[in-house]
This record gives structure tokens, C-alpha cells and sequence, in this order.
């Protein structure tokens, strides 16, 4: 056994080791004298977020955040500049309803920091606890004044912020103009009828029991929130009898829709503006019984493990010149008037992303029973299942 | 008492995991089963039996998967037999090992992605597009319980080639030549000598792929675009879109029911078949 400083006996480490802890050596005696402060150096140098930390004091909101969102919601670009400025790596989590998220965090230990509820679903989120209102002095660019209230309202339960506007949009129909003969659709009823005729096994619903019900009712003119059993029975037979011309239940339609497999589907305004920009022939529609219309909001579970990098995110993303890029990459109309601002006119006047008013009038946000209702959850399955 | 003791501490580990494991989770679905949904969601105790009289709602998941399930493994063991065979009799010596990998290559990425793949293939760009070009128009092959089946087979087939081929490479090759000498031609070799030996294998494979398949969702889920629905993706559902808890824990509890009552009419049936072979055992 030498005594060089790099390596020492494990009888002389647990002598240091009783010297450190009795007082009588210094700490960085000890480290020095054991090799440990040369190790922990390095170990350190060898972390990359640990080095360059631009923006934030090292280690302040920690190394990851956790983001629990929709697909094709964001630009990874954003993200990149994200965990420059801090840091912080984003882990994102993709999920394909409101249901599943509610399910994940009422089971507990889903280890978000941040997540995109929709609308309808927040004071369900309030009522069961699941989140806090969020404090404003850590979001300093969310700018209450210059969001428009009827999207970024629902955000707001008993006069507290609990939700942070992200975008609003509509749910109407993508069709494969070039495979309508002319025909222009122009209703929900429409949707069904082609569906069963000319379309049959070319048109795909959503997975998803709001808006796969929610249009179903719509074309018997029921309201979208129906959650009256005789209106629910209507669309139930509606569905079923549709179903076995579906060409799938699904809400990853963009896929099928490119490859020619469909024609029709149902569709939120960010895949019918992404399916239009690439494939100018599939055009998006909104009923004119009406449908509904949806805003999405950044909320922070009480659960989340990394809170000053959750608030951190939402800041970041909020930021109008990181938000008016996300917008041009998921084709979703934003809130904000600041990024509004910075749209060019072209975009402000595209149909997709900014319907006309008289059709917008005709659209309903989804209610919070809707969601919580078990019998809408059981036609669907029965659909599903049928 | 001292080897009783050292022999009751090696069991305890073992014995904690499956009482944690097995025994108590299956203890909680089983009292969820007798409960009610909560008002927006989850589980409240209750001691109902309305679960269970609700379980004609989901007669057809359970239909599709009674069907698919047993159709599937009988075509994966139909294609996994002549390759087994080819593997452990006819294949030259020096090759097998890397054709064994072969068969197993594919395990080695998610099935997920080798869903999404199939998706391609048997999509309208894929095998339909081939087949419109001779003439065959229109044929729809993705999301139809075809689509499901060729995923079940393409994911269950090394499950079901393992068993086989060790049953086929144990085989004591002096049978068939006794049986040679004593004129009986290859087929009849094949039938009398081969195939009873390997039963075992098939036995086993065919418990495995069928036992999975049986709480299978992926592969509906991916090929049978939500048209295709297993008991897999009726408990999904409950449990992640409807949040039934309640409804999902009888679901669960009829579905091992059912596959207890399969399983031991299927192990009777084998255990007759072999006629109280002490060397056909099932797993």
C-alpha cells in the first residue's frame, strides 16, 4: 500500500474519516488528503448541464421538467432553447385525451411538472385538488390584459388563476377534396351521410367521446354537451350503425389521411391546417349545426416534482416571440394579442386557423359534465366494442 | 428445527414477492369488482353485484378475443412447425445458431415500432397497391381482423418455433431410422414418431401464445384501428377513458375466470390426448 495521494488504504481512508468526523481535520483536509475532492470534481466537470448555465444560476430549477401534452404540439425547437437558457431537459409525455390525463394524476404519482388540460376540464381538476392556482409573480410574461377572456377565461375558477392560456381551437372535418366528385360538405349530418354512402370505409372518427359523440349529436341538432339519455341513445344507434363503414376509431389520423387510405376524418384545427399547408386538396371544415370549440391551458399538478422548473417552462413558453413560433409550427390560433401582433395578415385571415366569426357563434366549449359523465363514457365503449 | 428454519428464511423472499405481487393485487381487483364509480371517476366502496350484470356490454370484446386468440395461435403453430422442423432436423448444423438468432432479430426492437411498420405494409401504399396492379382493386387488408392476425402471428411466431424446436432437437434419431427398417415410409415416421414427440413443445408454445394473446390490446389497437376490439382494450378504456374502476375490476375478473376455465379444459384435453404419457408434460 502506498501513501501517495491518489490512492489511499481503506485503513487510512476510515482513520480520515473518523479525524473528519470527531472535528479535528477540516473538511477540506479531508477531501484533499482522501482523493474525494479531485473525484467529485471531475465526476462534476463530466455533467454537461453543470458547466454552461447561461441564463439561470447553476442548478437553480434543477436538471429536468417533466411535460405532459398533445401530439404535434410544440416545436422541439423550443425545447432546445429551453434546456439551453436553463438547463433543464424536457421530458415530453403524449397523450391522446383529457380521460387519460385525469385518470393519471387522480392515480397519483404521474411525476409531471407540467400538462395541457383542456378547457372543460379544469375545475374537475379544481374540485378533486389536483391543482394549485398558480403563482403570477413566477410567470411574469403571462399578461392577463392581453389575453382574450371567452379562451383564456375558463383558466380561471372562483376568481384564482389555475390555468395559463396556451391556444384555442376548433374540431371540425378534414376531407380528401379530390375524392367528393364536387360535393361540398358542409354539416356533421353531411360527415355521417358520405360516410355511409360514397365514403364508406374512408372516413375516420376521433377516439375520443367528446367530439366522436359530441358531432354525432350535432347532427340531430342536439346540443354537444348532451348528456340527455333519449339524445345519447339517438347518437349511440347513430354511431353504431355508422361504424362498420369507418375506416378507423382513431385520433392519429394524419397518417392515413396523407397516405390516401382516408378521405374524411374528424380533425382539430392544428392536423387540418398541418394536412392543408402539405396536401392542399384536403381542406377543413367546421359543421354548420356548430361543433365545438376548445382551449388548451398549461397547469402544474400539485404533485410536480420540479416546481421552480414547471413555472420556469410555462414562463418560457409564454414568452410571445417563443409562443408565435410554436404557433407557426402546430397551426393552432393563440390567445395572446401580443403574438397576435406579430402574425402576418395572410395568417390572420386564414380560414383554418381563424374561422369566421358566424361560424364560430355557432360552436360550444365542452362542458364539465360531459366529461365526468358516465354514460357518455359507456356509449362510446359500446360503440367501440359494438 | 435449524434446516427448517434456513429453509423457511430461503422461501420468505419468494414468498413476500408473490404475496405483494400476485395474491394481493388480484385481492384488490377483486374487491373494486363489488364497488361503484366514483362521480367523476375512480373507485368508491360499495358491495354491488351491478359490475358484473353490466358485463354483456363488453360481450363482444370478449367474442373477439375468444375467437381471434385460439385461431391465432393455431395459425402461429401451423407456420412455427415446418420451421421448427426445418431448424432442429433439416437445417445444416453449421448454420442453425444464426438461424435461431434470425427468428429471434426481430424481438430485439418494440413492437410498437414493428406494428407501425405493418401499418405501412398493409396500408393502401402497401400490399393493396401491389395487388391492384393485378387486378385485384380495392382490398382493404389494414384495420380488419386479418390486419390483426397477421400482426399476432408475425408477433407470437419465436414463442411458439422455441418449444418446437427443442422438442424436435431432443428427438432420439434412432427412432426414425428403426422405423426405416421396419418399412414404414417418411410420412408415417412422421405421424407416428415425430409429431407425438414434439407435442410437448406445441403444448407448451401454444399455452404461452394463447395465454398472451388473451390480454393482448397492442396489436388490436395498432392494426385493428379501434375496429378490432380484444377484452385488452375494453380494460384500456375503463380504466383510462371512462376511469370505471369498478366496471374495469370485473372486467379483469371475468376475463381470468374465463381464462381459468380455458386453460384447464385445454390441459384435460392434452393430458387425454397423451394418453398418460409420463414424457408429454405441458410446460
Amino acid at each position: 500500500m502506498s501513501d501517495t495521494p491518489d490512492h489511499i488504504s481503506p485503513q487510512k481512508f476510515m482513520a480520515e474519516l473518523m479525524r473528519y468526523r470527531k472535528g479535528s481535520v477540516s473538511r477540506r483536509h479531508f477531501l484533499g488528503v482522501t482523493g474525494l475532492g479531485m473525484a467529485t470534481t471531475v465526476l462534476g466537470s463530466a455533467m454537461p448541464g453543470l458547466i454552461t448555465r447561461p441564463a439561470f444560476a447553476a442548478g437553480s430549477i434543477g436538471d429536468s421538467v417533466v411535460l405532459a401534452t398533445w401530439p404535434n404540439y410544440h416545436d422541439p425547437a423550443s425545447f432546445e432553447a429551453f434546456t439551453a437558457a436553463t438547463g433543464a431537459a424536457v421530458q415530453v409525455n403524449v397523450f391522446g385525451s383529457n380521460e387519460e390525463m385525469l385518470a393519471k394524476l387522480q392515480a397519483g404519482g404521474s411525476g409531471w411538472d407540467v400538462f395541457v388540460p383542456t378547457n372543460y376540464t379544469i375545475t374537475t381538476y379544481v374540485e378533486e385538488g389536483i391543482i394549485d392556482p398558480l403563482d403570477m409573480s413566477k410567470l411574469p410574461n403571462y399578461d392577463a390584459a392581453s389575453f382574450d377572456p371567452r379562451f383564456a377565461g375558463p383558466g380561471t375558477v372562483d376568481g384564482k388563476l389555475y390555468a395559463a392560456s396556451k391556444n384555442w381551437g376548433t374540431t371540425g372535418m378534414a376531407v380528401n377534396t379530390s375524392q367528393t366528385n364536387g360535393r361540398v360538405l358542409t354539416s356533421w349530418k353531411d360527415f355521417w351521410d358520405i360516410t355511409k354512402a360514397e365514403f364508406s370505409g374512408r372516413t375516420t372518427v376521433h377516439d375520443y367521446q367528446l367530439t366522436t359523440i359530441g358531432n354525432a349529436l350535432k347532427s340531430f341538432g342536439y346540443s354537444f354537451n348532451s348528456i340527455d339519455p333519449a339524445e345519447l341513445a339517438d347518437a349511440e344507434k347513430l354511431l353504431i350503425e355508422v361504424k362498420p363503414h369507418l375506416f378507423a376509431i382513431t385520433s392519429d389520423y394524419q397518417p392515413p389521411m396523407r397516405s390516401g387510405d382516408a378521405w374524411l376524418a374528424m380533425c382539430w384545427t392544428g392536423d387540418g391546417k398541418q394536412l392543408n399547408k402539405d396536401i392542399p386538396e384536403i381542406s377543413y371544415i367546421l359543421g354548420k349545426e356548430g361543433g365545438e370549440i376548445w382551449s388548451d391551458f398549461y397547469a402544474i399538478p400539485k404533485s410536480a416534482p420540479h416546481l421552480d422548473a414547471a413555472y420556469a417552462l410555462i414562463n418560457f413558453l409564454l414568452d410571445p416571440a417563443i409562443n408565435y413560433k410554436e404557433a407557426m409550427f402546430h397551426g393552432q390560433p393563440v390567445a395572446d394579442a401580443r403574438v397576435d401582433a406579430m402574425m402576418s395578415a395572410e395568417i390572420m385571415a386564414d380560414p383554418i386557423i381563424h374561422p369566421a366569426a358566424e361560424l364560430l357563434s355557432n360552436l360550444e366549449f365542452g362542458a364539465a359534465a360531459t366529461l365526468t359523465d358516465p354514460n357518455r363514457a359507456e356509449v362510446m365503449a359500446r360503440f367501440k366494442s359494438a | 428445527m435449524r434446516p427448517k428454519l434456513i429453509n423457511r428464511l430461503l422461501l420468505a423472499p419468494a414468498g413476500i414477492w408473490f404475496l405483494a405481487m400476485l395474491v394481493l393485487p388480484l385481492a384488490v381487483v377483486l374487491v373494486f369488482s363489488f364497488g361503484e364509480r366514483g362521480q367523476s371517476g375512480g373507485y368508491v366502496p360499495a358491495f354491488t353485484f351491478a359490475q358484473y350484470l353490466n358485463l354483456p356490454a363488453r360481450w363482444k370484446a370478449f367474442e373477439n378475443t375468444l375467437t381471434l386468440a385460439p385461431v391465432g395461435t393455431l395459425i402461429v403453430l401451423l407456420i412455427a412447425y415446418p420451421l421448427a422442423y426445418f431448424l432442429a432436423l433439416r437445417a445444416n448444423p453449421k448454420w442453425r445458431t444464426l438461424l435461431l438468432i434470425l427468428v429471434i432479430v426481430p424481438f430485439w426492437t418494440s413492437i410498437l415500432i414493428r406494428s407501425y411498420a405493418w401499418i405501412f405494409i398493409l396500408g393502401g401504399r402497401g400490399i393493396p397497391a401491389l395487388l391492384d396492379m393485378l387486378g385485384l382493386h380495392n382490398l382493404r387488408l389494414i384495420n380488419t381482423p386479418f390486419a390483426v392476425l397477421v400482426g399476432i402471428v408475425y408477433g407470437y411466431l419465436p414463442l411458439m418455433v422455441f418449444p418446437i424446436f427443442v422438442s424436435l432437437e431432443r428427438l432420439d434419431k434412432r427412432l426414425l431410422e428403426a422405423s426405416a427398417d421396419l418399412g414404414s415410409p417418411p410420412w408415417r415416421s412422421f405421424l407416428q414418431i415425430t409429431l407425438p414427440l414434439s407435442l410437448p413443445g406445441m403444448a407448451t408454445g401454444c399455452m404461452l401464445v394463447f395465454i398472451l394473446l388473451m390480454g393482448e390490446f397492442l396489436i388490436p389497437a395498432m392494426l385493428g384501428g379501434g375496429k378490432v376490439f380484444f377484452v385488452g382494450n375494453a380494460l384500456v378504456d375503463l380504466f383510462l377513458q371512462s376511469r370505471n374502476w369498478a366496471f374495469g375490476s370485473a372486467v379483469a375478473v371475468a376475463l381470468v375466470v374465463v381464462m381459468l376455465v380455458t386453460v384447464t379444459i385445454y390441459m384435460r384435453a392434452m393430458t387425454r390426448w397423451g394418453n398418460g404419457r409420463d414424457d408429454v408434460s405441458l410446460m
